[in-house]
């Protein structure tokens, strides 16, 4: 495969992007990578590990701020000749129908009206969007709008296909239809494309459809690991060398990169964190969640990544934050792969409501260092009260102004659950006193 | 082959398609309009001299020319409106540079009163077109242009600043060129908010109309023939028939521009509408109708899409092929701080040149007078802006929270949105003169009447965006009476209150000028006030008092807004958006 002709190459990708005055934010670190003829690729990361800006960076659409893309041996400057884009919201023009739509691209090529509406047409023939041709989007479901992206996108005849999550905004029955489509028309070489680059966090997905994988790591986004898939189409994913891989793939999203590796293994069981922890955006009743989950009669305590996922109908993007935060809580551990619940967890689970806010309310006062910093300056304060500016200029030493917004959102808000401190919004107090 | 489906016309069909019964019908509707427009037009270019009288005549017989010329004069203004938008607010959107002179320019220009935009333009003009009657028409279609314009440029802009990032990202992944995506992709997607705002628009003309086409220059005030200056006339020579009958012409000149402009439009308008969600809320048109009989229309139709087809993708707009794209507004401009330098230095120019004119030309204590002035009708400005909400809010929230009454209402409300101040003179100069009483307050009503609708139609709008469920949900809990109207339909309505308010606000300043000063017959009622003063000077033609009046005006309302406004309207935004 590495002997096909390349069609994109990446060299030395960076990517920040201005926060506020002298402040800039990492979003992309060091992007190596090359697609060859013949070949989808799958860019699989949680959210915020600059999957979807990489694609853009490749399309045109933004520029990196430094290294450079080549497509067929020239820079890529803009959108060039030879790509076209699937959208995860569609991105349709509501005001033209089905055809419309289509022709739009060959439209700007300059393509005359007659050639336009035969190309159009039978692109649509094929996607099987037959019938629909003088329908409005808002007419279509979910499903249908997303063929006529495709169709959009594939009647300019595209060397190389870009999606950004194309699927996600689909329910789970009709995003499969559609990928089996797509792959179907692939395969039978129905298109003029020869590379498919598209962004997921769905890891079943990637595993599905991919030839290979790259897992990018978050905050800055990096590649961690790059895998060929070598299972045959079309793929079952009951198969056993497919789930091996799904679970494979689980485990190095999980485990902490490379280079990090050795301190992780010494602290598994006391993972801490300090003041600059940008917290995930997950709330209690999630969490009470998660830990019921496992908890429950069925998994007895002990249950795999792939598993939980299933069973809590969540992507990645979700899960990670969750598993992530019940660790540090220490309501939870991760071992081979395997979420674990600790003796505190199973507490927790089995505790009635106002229990439960008293074991929370130590446990976030342990070990999330803010709310104990929070905590700690209402107690020495002789009003007991705090503006919410002055926690947030402390946070934004350590992080971003959107971050430190962001955290400590979601530190209140914890915080009044727990009923460690309380919160006035009209004010932008924080207080001891509980109304 | 495939074709049938498309309903694309074939040749062959095409060659086989009679006219029937409705195309003639059609047919000589259209022919009949040119012929009008042809002849309303020819009436405007005729040789004129300043000082001459045009003939001006209260015979009903008269009222249906003059109907045609408002409507010539309304129809030019809205093209021009039209055109202005299109072109400075997209400028707008697309150059931060321009954005920092063209938007607080249009905030200012919205804040001006129409009189004192004529006073100051139809010198101009006049000059322009020397002999013709073309001099004052132009101050004329231009004052109704002032009236129309800067709420379109507005919401043109906004919409151009909020269409969905995926949809920028995509023309530019297939190419689209900036022609192209104008007007395949930002025009469409504006066309719901405009064409509101054109309705709206539309609604103000007809309120400034009287204002519009009496134009004074050089201590001479030339009356355009109209049914503005027949207003005037009638309330002059204090004619109660002649005030009937032009109601009348006006209701069913608006009804008449409702069906055959304004209809069509909505009903077209409909797939513009970027929520996915199909509501369908058809409203008859007679026009659609008939339209949809004939057979020959649609052949036209064909044609008109190939010729809009050709235009959007005229080849000279095209970006070729080799040429090397580039990544769009990328390059960051190290000139800006000189540009911030130059709008500084183009405003303290401009302030200390209006400074230097108002203070050579009077004194401090005519400066002090005006602002006094300018306190009391901000006085009278809240007054309007209490009565009417104490009045509208209760019954718009009964009608907004029935779908059926507000599908029903929402035409009425806008056909008395349109309703000139002027046509209640008579009833409110013999009420005062009648029971004697206090000019300074009874004035006051005539400002209620053009402001009200705008809370009117928020607060109908507000209520009805209320979720079911919630009200539903509150009925459930028993939540009756007062705790109903202060935590529930009160908050939930506050943001769209606050825009209609801040939109009733800034017309009921506009609308001083029109009702601090109102006549019938000999009696002349004054009332004490900026827009008075303002009215008074414009009839004279005095340009320094003008500015003097104007500038303390826009003074006022940018500073509630800055002070007042804003922060309401951030505080509905953050605290009582019904969304997420």
């Amino acid at each position: 495969m590495q002997t096909r002709p390349v069609i994109i190459e990446l060299n030395a990708i960076n990517k920040s992007f201005q926060q506020a005055e002298r402040q800039e934010l990492l979003v992309l670190d060091n992007i190596n990578f090359k697609l060859h003829e013949g070949e989808i690729v799958a860019l699989l990361g949680k959210s915020g590990s600059g999957k979807s800006t990489l694609l853009r960076i490749i399309a045109g659409l933004i520029p990196a701020s430094s290294g450079d893309v080549w497509y067929r041996e020239r820079p890529v400057k803009g959108p060039v000749y030879g790509m076209a884009m699937v959208f995860q919201s569609f991105a349709l023009l509501p005001w033209l129908t089905v055809l419309e739509n289509v022709e739009i691209g060959l439209e700007a090529l300059g393509v005359s009206r007659e050639e336009r509406r035969e190309r159009a047409l039978k692109t649509i023939d094929v996607i099987g969007l037959d019938g629909f041709e003088t329908a409005y989007p808002k007419e279509l479901s979910g499903g249908m709008r997303q063929r006529v992206g495709f169709a959009r996108a594939l009647v300019i005849n595209p060397d190389v296909l870009l999606m950004d999550e194309p699927f996600s905004a689909l329910d789970v029955l009709t995003a499969d239809n559609l990928r089996s489509d797509l792959l179907d028309l692939w395969q039978e070489k129905k298109t003029d494309t020869k590379g498919i680059i598209f962004v997921t966090h769905n890891i079943e997905e990637a595993v599905f459809m991919a030839d290979r994988i790259i897992i990018f790591d978050s905050n800055p986004g990096s590649i961690r690991a790059d895998l060929v898939v070598n299972l045959e189409h079309p793929r079952n994913d009951q198969d056993i060398p497919y789930r091996k891989m799904v679970d494979e793939i689980y485990g190095l999203m999980l485990s902490l990169p490379q280079g990090k590796k050795q301190s992780y293994e010494q602290d598994l069981k006391l993972r801490r964190i300090d003041l600059a922890y940008r917290v995930p955006d997950v709330n209690v009743s999630e969490l009470m969640g998660l830990i019921e989950m496992i908890n429950s009669a069925e998994y007895q305590g002990r249950l795999g990544m792939a598993e939980l996922a299933e069973s809590l109908h969540l992507n990645v993007d979700d899960l990670f934050p969750l598993v992530e935060l019940s660790e540090i809580f220490r309501f939870s551990q991760i071992i081979e792969g395997e979420v674990e619940l600790t003796l505190a967890g199973k507490l927790f689970a089995e505790a009635d409501i106002l229990e439960r806010k008293k074991i929370f309310a130590r446990h976030l006062i342990k070990y999330i260092p803010f709310a104990k910093r929070i905590r700690w300056v209402l107690d020495e304060r002789p009003g007991h009260h705090a503006s919410r500016e002055r926690f947030l200029a402390e946070l934004e030493d350590f992080m971003s102004e959107a971050e430190a917004r962001h955290t400590l959102k979601i530190i209140i808000e914890w915080g009044r659950y727990a009923e460690v401190f309380a919160y006035d919004d009209k004010t932008g107090l924080l207080s001891l006193e509980n109304p | 082959m495939r074709d049938f489906r498309l309903k694309v016309f074939t040749e062959e069909q095409q060659r086989f398609a009679y006219p029937n019964f409705w195309d003639f019908l059609a047919l000589s509707f259209i022919l009949a309009v040119f012929v009008l427009i042809a002849w309303g037009a020819k009436q405007m270019a005729l040789p004129y001299q300043v000082g001459e009288r045009l003939p001006l005549s209260l015979s009903p017989h008269y009222l249906p020319q003059y109907a045609l010329r408002t409507f010539l004069r309304m129809n030019i203004a809205l093209l021009f409106s039209l055109l202005f938008t299109f072109i400075f607010a997209s400028w707008a959107a697309k150059s931060r540079r321009a954005e920092q002179i063209i938007i607080p320019l249009i905030d200012v220009m919205q804040s001006l009163p129409v009189i004192g935009m004529l006073s100051i333009a139809i010198v101009g003009f006049i000059k322009l077109f020397p002999g013709s009657l073309l001099g004052p028409e132009c101050a004329a279609i231009f004052a109704i242009f002032t009236a129309q314009v800067w709420n379109m440029a507005l919401s043109f802009y906004q919409s151009l600043r909020t269409v969905p990032a995926e949809l920028i990202e995509a023309t530019q992944m297939f190419h689209l060129s900036a022609w192209q995506r104008f007007w395949r992709v930002e025009v469409p997607f504006a066309v719901p908010g405009l064409l509101w705002n054109m309705m709206m628009s539309m609604s103000a003309s007809w309120f400034f109309l009287t204002v519009a086409e009496s134009v004074t220059v050089s201590h001479q005030t030339i009356t355009l023939p109209g049914l503005g200056s027949y207003i005037g006339l009638a309330i002059l020579k204090a004619d109660l028939h002649a005030v009937f009958y032009v109601i009348l012409t006006m209701i069913v000149m608006i009804l008449v521009y409702d069906q055959l402009f304004f209809r069509p439009l909505i009903s077209w308008a409909e797939k513009f509408r970027v929520e996915q969600e199909t509501t369908v809320t058809h409203s008859f048109s007679l026009l659609i109708f008939i339209l949809k009989k004939t057979r020959l229309i649609p052949r036209i139709g064909v044609l008109w899409a190939n010729i809009t087809d050709r235009i959007i993708n005229i080849s000279i707009f095209r970006k070729t092929r080799n040429k090397e794209n580039n990544f769009y507004k990328t390059k960051k401009n190290s000139h800006d701080y000189l540009w911030q330098a130059f709008i500084v230095f183009l405003l303290l120019s401009s302030l200390s040149i209006l400074a230097w004119f108002i203070f050579t030309t009077l004194s401090l204590q005519q400066l002090l007078h005006v602002v006094f002035l300018g306190a009391i009708t901000g006085l009278r400005v809240l007054v309007v802006l209490i009565v009417a909400s104490i009045i509208w809010v209760p019954i718009g929230v009964w009608i907004g929270l029935r779908p059926k009454v507000a599908e029903f209402a929402q035409p009425i409300v806008q056909l008395l949105a349109s309703f000139p101040a002027n046509l209640l003179f008579p009833v409110v100069v013999l009420l005062i003169v009648r029971f004697n009483l206090n000019v300074q307050i009874w004035v006051t009503p005539l400002m209620l009447l053009g402001t009200q609708w705008y809370i009117l139609f928020n607060v109908i709008a507000g209520a009805s965006a209320i979720p079911k469920d919630l009200k539903l949900a509150i009925d459930n809990i028993g939540v009756r009476g007062s705790l109903w109207w202060r935590k529930f339909i009160l908050p939930g309505i506050f943001p769209y209150y606050v825009t209609g308010a801040i939109t009733a606000a800034g017309g009921a300043w506009n609308t001083s000028i029109v009702a601090e000063v109102a006549s019938w017959g000999k009696t002349t009622l004054e009332a004490t006030g900026l827009g008075a003063y303002i009215t008074q000077y414009s009839r004279q033609g005095n340009f320094p008092f003008i500015v003097l009046g104007m500038s303390v005006m826009c003074f006022y309302v940018l500073l509630l807004n800055r002070l007042v406004w804003r922060k309401l309207y951030k505080l509905a935004i953050n605290r009582y958006s019904l969304e997420g």
